[in-house]
């Protein structure tokens, strides 16, 4: 971590000012869930002794994602059992089931659904992503039909799921909608998962670790259909629903749906604030300072998780969102220590991006940007025994890996990335098989073709994503 | 003798305090002497290491790169096929994912804590047997027979055959423990015998599993029938002395060099008395601070591998020293200070890589059993020798006795 190494100079202290921010300043983090708790922490760790309030919109305190799709639905986990460990006391006010709905920048202050409004004098905002619905508002609301994101969804699936369903119709094959057929197969239910690519995962992974993964989904019973979209949903008399119909013009029967189409970035509520926040996130500098519209740094906002955008120097200065575990962990500390320091102390967010899923009993992890890959090299293990290390390459350079079984190999490669290694790696492996000599294309799809969303998006575009009239100064 | 770092890693005059070396080692942290190993001694560099698949662990590939002032004490060398420490993947991931199933997570994610009654009757047990408060060694009635039982019961050796189990572990550990009086010729006989004597129980006893299987690891490592279908009899054989060799003498290491480190600093041992929870961060302090397995010897380059601007060629022997890594001050603070409230400790002491210690979890709870009970029981309890004799090994490091005196045993 090369900024860590850097001499430290003597601090510009000032006017005092944040001291004074320090000992009686009001920080507000709006997000109550893994990164706002954990930005929550770092702040009261780092000496921050002011008002800090917590507003979220669901009524519970911050809890863990993961087990959602996994534990809680083999039934091995509850899912008002997954509060997030408190790793210190955060002595907050908690606004709790209390959404936030607007930004006033010049007054600092946070508007609420309840007609509250919070004054601030450092903002966080961790409002995170929410799944995307089924897009017909009347299909989404038959009964049966599930998105999985928040607790109460995790818990209403579950609950579906112990019914004993006839058959689950996944719509997605994205890691969320592979590891629920996963939990599905895993509990002996039919399932078919439809994916509008060519195969699970191809958006984030590409088309030769894809098949792998068809090739798991199918040898655990999954009825997957690829290349094909559901195009409508049906209810019965009673408003649940029956049967899925698909552009093959074939019909699948099924009581219970569960749309996994990817994720929605919570910044609704930042429209018209000025700030730099459109439907790809908020774009933040790698400080995680929020920009606003004109694309000027804020120095009082800040925004960390799956909601913030942030410029990445090892994959071309491409603003990165990331919806990753570790992400808005990393992300949490470095905008609560940024927010209580000089510029000169400032920390950069330059984690590789990592994450894990775990599906049909397979472990599967990777690091850096696979779907920024034109290539993959299979450097260790083979695709055909399912447990392999993938390199993805870009340009001559270890832009990514990805390992089904192999995972204890991955913080080589993350290293790799890291120093920005050549592309294919020419040096002799344990475990290197014959089909692992040559690189092939890692056969990602088109991006402008829709798929499941991507865990990571790539979007080197203008802070906001919205139209602002361009008038050159003479 | 030269006085060459290597060598006074393993000159037995430095045993009781390495620590040292390893800071003068770390000025150079590829340390390499003439034809001998290259020597790896700071915190990242050996855990970069650890996850890079251009190092093999396979003991074929060292064989043929030569030249270690280990290899003489190599600990299999025997007509047994190599157990998956010294393999390579796939065949060390196929060995080891079928010995894990019947060990830990996912499939048996009960069975190190559901043998926490267990162990605690053995702990228990031993400590009413210890004698004469005034003289008691530590190592001989304590730390070194409850791992072995422990094994025992895990492999499901039956408790009349333990006695006989625990000579031959004896005479297998101490020949890992090259001691500089005895006739080498003599004491390598005696491991050769000790070793057939064993590896013939152990198969007669495989061969009874398989027709009358219980509920313990032999039995159902003997009868599995996975994806990756059964074990092969000479396999079983590597894989149960594996466990018994590595599973054995390490934490006998572990709780020797706890109980002396907790008698040095009587304040975390008073804090352990009166909160027996605090075993946990003790035992990951220990790990650190004074490691049972001071260094990895058995690593071979496959390429030419950069480490800090050094080119080690293809075909080199890496030496990672764990216990130096530990004690880096690139990576902790105050290094050489034994502070179980460390709130950041990912120390290098069970390694980490597809290699990283599979008995971690018993190894733990063995150790963190057996110094909350020494401390709740032991009244008053004094090192009588510091520095403690220490055994001749300098990879598997620890005390050979130590004595302590105590006043009286609370039930």
């Amino acid at each position: 971590m090369p900024w860590t190494s850097r001499p430290r100079r003597c601090p510009v202290l000032g006017d005092g000012a944040l001291e004074q921010l320090k000992r009686e300043g009001r920080i507000v983090v709006v997000g109550a869930s893994l990164a706002g708790l954990r930005a929550a922490e770092t702040l009261r760790a780092k000496g921050f002794v002011g008002s800090l309030t917590m507003i979220g919109d669901e009524p519970y305190e911050p809890y863990d994602r993961p087990p959602l799709s996994k534990g809680v639905l083999l039934g091995r986990a509850r899912a008002h059992r997954t509060a997030l460990p408190r790793l210190r006391s955060v002595d907050a006010t908690w606004r709790l089931g209390v959404p936030a709905t607007g930004l006033d920048m010049a007054a600092r202050r946070v508007r609420l659904a309840d007609g509250d409004d919070v004054p601030y004098d450092r903002l966080l905002i961790a409002t995170g992503v929410r799944a995307r619905p089924w897009p017909r508002p009347e299909e989404a609301e038959l009964d049966g039909v599930f998105v999985l994101r928040t607790r109460d969804e995790g818990a209403a699936l579950a609950r579906r799921l112990d019914e004993g369903p006839k058959r689950v119709l996944v719509i997605g094959g994205g890691f969320a909608g592979s590891e629920v057929a996963s939990a599905c197969r895993e509990r002996g239910l039919p399932v078919t998962v439809a994916e509008r690519g060519a195969a699970p995962l191809v958006g984030a992974l590409g088309g030769v670790v894809a098949a792998v993964a068809a090739g798991l989904h199918r040898e655990h019973g999954v009825d997957l259909r690829c290349g094909v979209m559901v195009t409508a949903l049906e209810g019965d008399a009673s408003g649940r629903v029956r049967a899925a119909h698909l552009s093959d013009g074939s019909t699948v029967e099924t009581d219970v749906v569960v749309v996994s189409l990817g994720a929605l970035r919570n910044t609704e509520w930042l429209n018209g604030s000025g700030l730099g926040a459109g439907p790809r996130g908020i774009a933040c500098d790698a400080g995680c300072r929020a920009f606003d519209i004109r694309g000027i740094v804020t120095d009082d906002i800040y925004a960390a998780g799956d909601v913030a955008r942030c410029p990445h120097p090892l994959f071309g200065y491409q603003f990165l969102s990331l919806e990753h575990w570790g992400n808005a962990v990393a992300q949490a500390g470095i905008a609560a220590h940024n927010m209580l320091s000089e510029s000169i102390d400032r920390l950069p967010h330059m984690d590789v991006p990592a994450f894990w899923s775990s599906q049909f009993g397979v472990n599967v992890k990777s690091v850096g940007v696979p779907s920024m890959a034109t290539d993959i090299l299979i450097s260790q293990g083979s695709l055909d025994s399912r447990r392999f290390v993938g390199v993805y390459g870009y340009q001559g350079r270890v832009i990514g890996a990805v390992s089904f079984d192999h995972g204890r190999w991955l913080p080589f490669y993350k290293e790799l990335i890291e120093r920005t290694a050549p592309f294919p790696p020419q040096f002799p492996t344990v475990d290197r098989h014959t089909d692992g000599q040559q690189p092939m294309d890692a056969d990602f799809p088109d991006p402008s073709v829709p798929s499941h969303g991507p865990t990571v998006t790539l979007s080197g575009y203008s802070p906001a994503d919205r139209r602002m009239t361009f008038t050159p100064a003479h | 003798m030269t006085h060459t770092l290597l060598h006074q890693i393993l000159d037995y005059a430095n045993r009781a305090d390495p620590y040292p070396i390893y800071e003068e080692l770390r000025r150079t942290p590829v340390h390499h002497e003439a034809d001998g190993p290259y020597v790896i001694s700071t915190y990242y560099e050996i855990r970069s290491l650890l996850h890079d698949p251009r190092i093999s662990s396979d003991a074929r590939n060292q064989a043929s790169a030569g030249a270690d002032p280990l290899a003489e004490s190599a600990p299999e060398g025997s007509a047994l096929p190599p157990s998956f420490l010294r393999l390579d993947p796939p065949e060390h991931d196929r060995m080891r994912r079928m010995t894990n199933r019947h060990f830990g997570p996912p499939h048996s994610p009960h069975r190190v804590d559901a043998m926490r009654p267990e162990l605690h009757d053995i702990v228990a047990g031993l400590i009413d047997g210890l004698g004469d408060p005034g003289r008691i060694d530590l190592v001989e009635e304590f730390a070194y027979p409850f791992p072995v039982t422990v094994i025992c019961r895990l492999l499901g050796v039956p408790r009349e055959d333990e006695a006989r189990f625990h000579t031959w572990a004896d005479t297998l550990a101490a020949s890992l423990d090259p001691d500089p009086d005895a006739d080498p010729a003599e004491r390598g006989k005696g491991a050769h015998e000790a070793r057939m004597q064993l590896g013939m129980y152990l198969a007669g006893l495989i061969e009874e599993r398989r027709k009358n299987p219980g509920d313990d690891m032999l039995s159902q490592l003997a009868t599995a029938k996975g994806q990756d279908g059964p074990m092969t009899t000479m396999e079983l054989l590597s894989t149960a002395a594996l466990l018994l060799i590595a599973g054995h003498e390490t934490t006998v290491n572990l709780i020797s060099n706890g109980m002396l480190t907790l008698l040095r600093n009587p304040d975390v041992l008073q804090r352990l008395r009166a909160e027996p929870r605090l075993a946990v961060p003790i035992v990951e302090e220990l790990l650190r601070f004074e490691p049972p397995v001071q260094l990895l010897p058995g690593r071979t380059t496959l390429a030419d591998v950069d480490v800090r601007g050094v080119t080690i060629p293809k075909g080199s022997t890496l030496w990672l020293v764990l216990a130096s890594g530990n004690r880096d001050p690139q990576r902790f603070e105050n290094p050489d200070r034994f502070d179980p409230d460390r709130p950041d400790i990912q120390h290098l002491g069970l390694g980490s890589g597809i290699h990283s210690c599979f008995g971690a979890p018993l190894a733990r709870l063995e150790a963190q059993l057996a110094l909350s009970e020494l401390a709740r029981r032991l009244e008053n309890p004094r090192l009588l020798d510091d520095p403690p004799q220490y055994r001749q090994n300098a990879v598997l490091r620890g005390p050979r006795h130590l004595r302590i005196a105590c006043d009286g045993i609370r039930p």
